[in-house]
């Protein structure tokens, strides 16, 4: 029983190979968010997962983390980052990260980005980010700060229409 | 374009309570799996919620979880391993607090039909207009690669789930 349409697959991506980066590219501004589910894990230690919008390396990112390690709760902060970071992945752990980008395709506002990750091996937790930017998204890249998603790692985007 | 969600199976409660709630022979042609909670249970004790396990395909073994949680005056975290479920991660509203209230918990679980360990996100609320009242934000892992084909969902202290309790399971479809 299909229930609507307002939530449609745009794309999916599973990896062949360790790959550095992945990219989502000339996404159309026919919804109204999107919505970005992670699988996988570093071939490597623990890393941070990071999103760029647009292809912008600049330092126009930002973020806010609540996250809990299985022992505390804490909060903290970035600024001027090159990209959002979405979670912390450690390898040879599986991982799921859901990442919700609101109103992606208006030219006025600035872009937040909600996300939840889930790593039983370092925290759980939930990011707000900001992208300093009234350019509509077309392009998601996601990637690590310094290793590769394993083989088998999966990339799926969404769109949500609210009409 | 693809429809994405679509409602699997749904669930709710009767009057005579039930110990678990089930979802069976759960098709593998879909990406995700979301399951939606609405829950009130008895209690054990005079407190005001209980946790909740979930087991995928009958399994007792091999579940990891970490939890961050915050209750109106601070926040902490606690994590198991070595779990018999996927644990603690689903609230509910007890009997003894106050009436009408069901928690609201929302299970998503990515790549639920595929080789890999499975790892599921949880986002879980029991408010009670008191104390007692928790939000949990929690990442569980199931070291185990079959195919998820069913879902229990049960409390933990093996108490009833009381009448007007609500689960519905979503399969998602990302082509």
């Amino acid at each position: 029983m299909a229930i609507d349409n307002t939530y449609q697959a745009i794309a999916t991506q599973t990896l062949g190979s360790a790959t550095t980066s992945l990219n989502f590219n000339s996404i159309s501004g026919a919804y109204t968010d999107l919505v970005l589910i992670v699988t996988g894990s570093p071939t490597a230690a623990t890393q941070g997962q990071f999103l760029q919008f647009n292809s912008d390396t600049s330092t126009n990112y930002s973020t806010t983390y609540i996250y809990g390690d299985g022992t505390s709760a804490a909060s903290t902060r970035t600024s001027s980052q090159t990209g959002i970071q979405i979670g912390n992945l450690t390898s040879g752990v599986q991982h799921n990260t859901i990442v919700q980008i609101m109103n992606y395709s208006n030219t006025t506002t600035y872009k937040t980005a909600l996300s939840r990750y889930n790593n039983t091996a370092n925290s759980t937790g939930a990011q707000v980010g900001l992208w300093r930017s009234t350019a509509a998204i077309t392009s998601i890249t996601v990637y690590l700060n310094s290793s590769t998603f394993i083989a088998g790692s999966t990339f799926s985007l969404y769109g949500i229409k609210a009409a | 374009m693809t429809t994405s969600w679509t409602a699997i199976a749904s669930v709710t409660v009767g009057v005579l309570g039930t110990s678990s709630i089930d979802f069976t022979s759960i098709p593998g042609t879909y990406t995700d799996l979301c399951l939606k909670t609405s829950l009130r249970t008895n209690g054990v004790g005079a407190v005001t919620y209980a946790f909740m396990g979930m087991t995928a395909n009958g399994t007792t073994s091999g579940y990891s979880d970490i939890h961050l949680i915050g209750n109106g005056s601070g926040a902490g975290s606690f994590s198991n391993t070595g779990a018999a479920s996927y644990r603690q991660s689903i609230i509910t509203n007890n009997s003894i607090g106050t009436a009408n209230t069901f928690s609201n918990v929302d299970v998503y679980i990515p790549n639920y039909a595929g080789s890999a360990n499975k790892s599921i996100s949880v986002d879980a609320v029991n408010e009670n207009n008191g104390t007692g009242a928790y939000a949990i934000l929690s990442g569980n892992l199931l070291s185990n690669t079959s195919a998820i084909t069913s879902l229990s969902i049960f409390q933990l202290d093996a108490q009833t789930i009381l009448q007007y309790s609500t689960a519905t399971l979503f399969g998602i479809k990302n082509t």
